[in-house]
């Protein structure tokens, strides 16, 4: 049930956002979803994309360095107090979120959300338990 | 003035036949004592016999940093550590700095070649000294003051650091000479400014600046500054510490090297040749007097020249010119002596820290900052901009307490250094000194 996120190091450099989307294009790899995260120095780029292991590859030979972790998208209702009724129970279960952010498709009427959370398997457990629906891997990068 | 009109005024010759007799001492003492240097002359095939006049110097082996590093801690020390009263050490990699004895005779010789060097700096018994040199392993601020109280000066052992406090006491006190690296004077006078206070009201009328090179034109904005007449003092804990060689106020051209203690010699740093007076090249000191850490032909790796003209003071004793750079890659910031190698064995030693690293010296104001950049590898990377900011103060820390110097790090892409010939650079200064 886990989705595949890849994660990119980039220096504060103009232009260096650029150079990434640049490579992913040229490859044919669709960008998904996308999140950066920065400090005064450095940012980390986290993408979703409809073909994991070929954005990895370009991005290595390419010179930069290239990270994958699992995360969860998670269906959210698309209505007042959706995201909160997530954050809620995963505050009442203690599972820490380290980031999230928003997928661009809809599934149905619902949004989706990508999740990183410190412990991920505890995390999908404890939403699938509670009747939440989380997006397999494979049915994301489709969608 | 001229605090051993003796000694420092000697005719060439005199000075010439005690120098031999002490060179002679040593090299047997040295032979006798220290296992590296017995070694040493029996692979070069020679024995202390063989040194029959000064000039026969040349013909012994070098020392050399790495050779310190190789007995470290005591291994060179060439009397028993019962006669030794007094420890120093200069920052060196990860667990093996260069560790230097004194006997109690060592300090005292000391001392008086630091009264020497403040009495050539304008200081007199009626002076007081704020001394802002570090007081610890370093020698810079044990030196002076040994040396201020054999003058019979008034010492203030502020040490370094601390810099509001220190201006508050120079205001209050009013002390006549400083003693401190240049940067740190430089950095004194703009905290001072800040808090409103003038040193062109203050009661300085010397300083005595080293343990890092410096130019002419930050002679010049030193003196605009602070007020005062700026001299150069030389010295490195090898040899004993400040005090090898320091320059006159009269004169302010080069740095009488004091030969009653100390043979410098300047070597070609590729051939080892020795270089005739004026050439520039590395500047080599043999001890003469010293008892508990005796060095013959170390090597320092400071570029310089020697000029054995008389000087305006009426000192006898050959000048260097300012120390101009060095032979290795050492940098010294704010004051303390940074190897790239010590950076690299501080990544080295670090889970996921590749050694790629490039560091860049820069001078903000009056103070040199360092820049540590290191290239993020993918075992290092994280998604997570928290663990990637960790590491960075991780690094800075451990450069912290293994090197003894503040430094920014930075984590950059993968080949972001730029490498030529496959090389990576490793140093970028851009200080102009």
């Amino acid at each position: 049930m886990r989705a595949e996120q890849i994660s990119v190091f980039l220096e504060n450099k103009t232009g260096r956002l650029c150079e990434v989307t640049g490579i992913l294009a040229e490859n044919n790899v669709n960008i998904r979803a996308l999140a950066l995260a920065d400090t005064s120095d450095f940012g980390v780029l986290r993408l979703i994309v409809d073909d994991t292991e070929k954005a990895k590859d370009v991005l290595k030979q390419a010179g930069f360095t290239v990270g994958k972790t699992d995360v969860l998208a998670v269906e959210v209702p698309d209505r007042p107090g959706g995201l909160h009724a997530i954050l809620d129970l995963l505050q009442t279960s203690r599972i820490n979120v380290e980031y999230m952010y928003a997928f661009v498709q809809q599934s149905g009427n619902n949004a989706v959300m990508i999740f990183r959370f410190d412990n991920t398997d505890e995390a999908l457990k404890v939403i699938q338990e509670k009747g939440m629906r989380v997006i397999d891997g494979q049915t994301l990068y489709g969608m | 003035m001229i605090y051993d009109i003796e000694y420092e005024t000697m005719p060439r010759e005199a000075l010439e036949a005690i120098q031999f007799r002490r060179l002679k001492a040593t090299i047997e003492r040295g032979y006798a004592s220290v296992p590296f240097y017995r070694q040493q002359f029996e692979a070069a095939g020679i024995t202390p016999g063989d040194v029959q006049s000064l000039q026969d110097l040349s013909q012994l082996p070098f020392t050399t940093k790495q050779d310190l590093r190789d007995n470290y801690p005591f291994g060179m020390f060439a009397v028993p550590m019962e006669n030794v009263v007094r420890i120093h050490a200069s920052s060196g990699t990860t667990g093996q700095p260069t560790v230097v004895g004194y006997t109690a005779r060592d300090v005292d010789t000391w001392a008086g070649l630091m009264a020497r060097s403040l009495m050539a700096g304008g200081a007199t018994r009626g002076d007081m000294i704020h001394n802002a040199y570090g007081y610890g392993l370093f020698t810079g601020g044990l030196g002076a003051h040994y040396g201020a109280e054999k003058l019979g000066a008034s010492v203030i052992p502020v040490s370094g650091g601390n810099t509001k406090r220190q201006v508050v006491i120079m205001k209050d006190f009013g002390p006549t000479i400083l003693t401190a690296t240049p940067s740190y004077a430089l950095h004194l006078a703009e905290v001072a400014e800040e808090m409103g206070v003038s040193f062109r009201d203050l009661k300085f009328k010397y300083g005595v600046f080293g343990a890092e090179p410096w130019s002419e034109s930050m002679r010049e904005e030193i003196e605009a500054k602070l007020g005062l007449v700026a001299v150069d003092i030389y010295g490195l804990s090898e040899v004993i510490g400040p005090g090898v060689a320091m320059e006159c106020y009269e004169a302010k051209q080069g740095l009488h090297i004091f030969e009653d203690h100390f043979i410098p010699e300047i070597i070609n740093p590729e051939t080892g040749e020795v270089l005739p007076d004026g050439e520039t090249g590395e500047l080599v000191f043999t001890s003469i007097t010293k008892e508990a850490f005796p060095v013959i032909r170390y090597r320092t790796r400071d570029i310089t020249s020697l000029n054995p003209q008389p000087c305006i003071c009426g000192r006898t004793m050959v000048r260097m010119s300012k120390v101009s750079g060095r032979s290795d890659d050492m940098l010294i910031i704010r004051g303390v002596n940074v190897f790239p190698s010590q950076i690299e064995s501080v990544l080295m030693e670090m889970q996921n820290v590749e050694p790629h690293y490039q560091l860049v010296v820069d001078r903000e104001g009056s103070l040199d900052t360092l820049t540590v950049m290191v290239e993020v590898s993918e075992a290092m990377f994280s998604d997570e901009v928290k663990s990637l900011q960790n590491m960075e103060k991780a690094i800075t820390k451990n450069i912290k307490d293994y090197l003894g110097v503040s430094a920014q790090v930075k984590l950059v892409e993968p080949k972001a250094i730029a490498r030529s010939q496959g090389k990576a650079v490793r140093v970028i200064d851009n200080r102009k000194i």
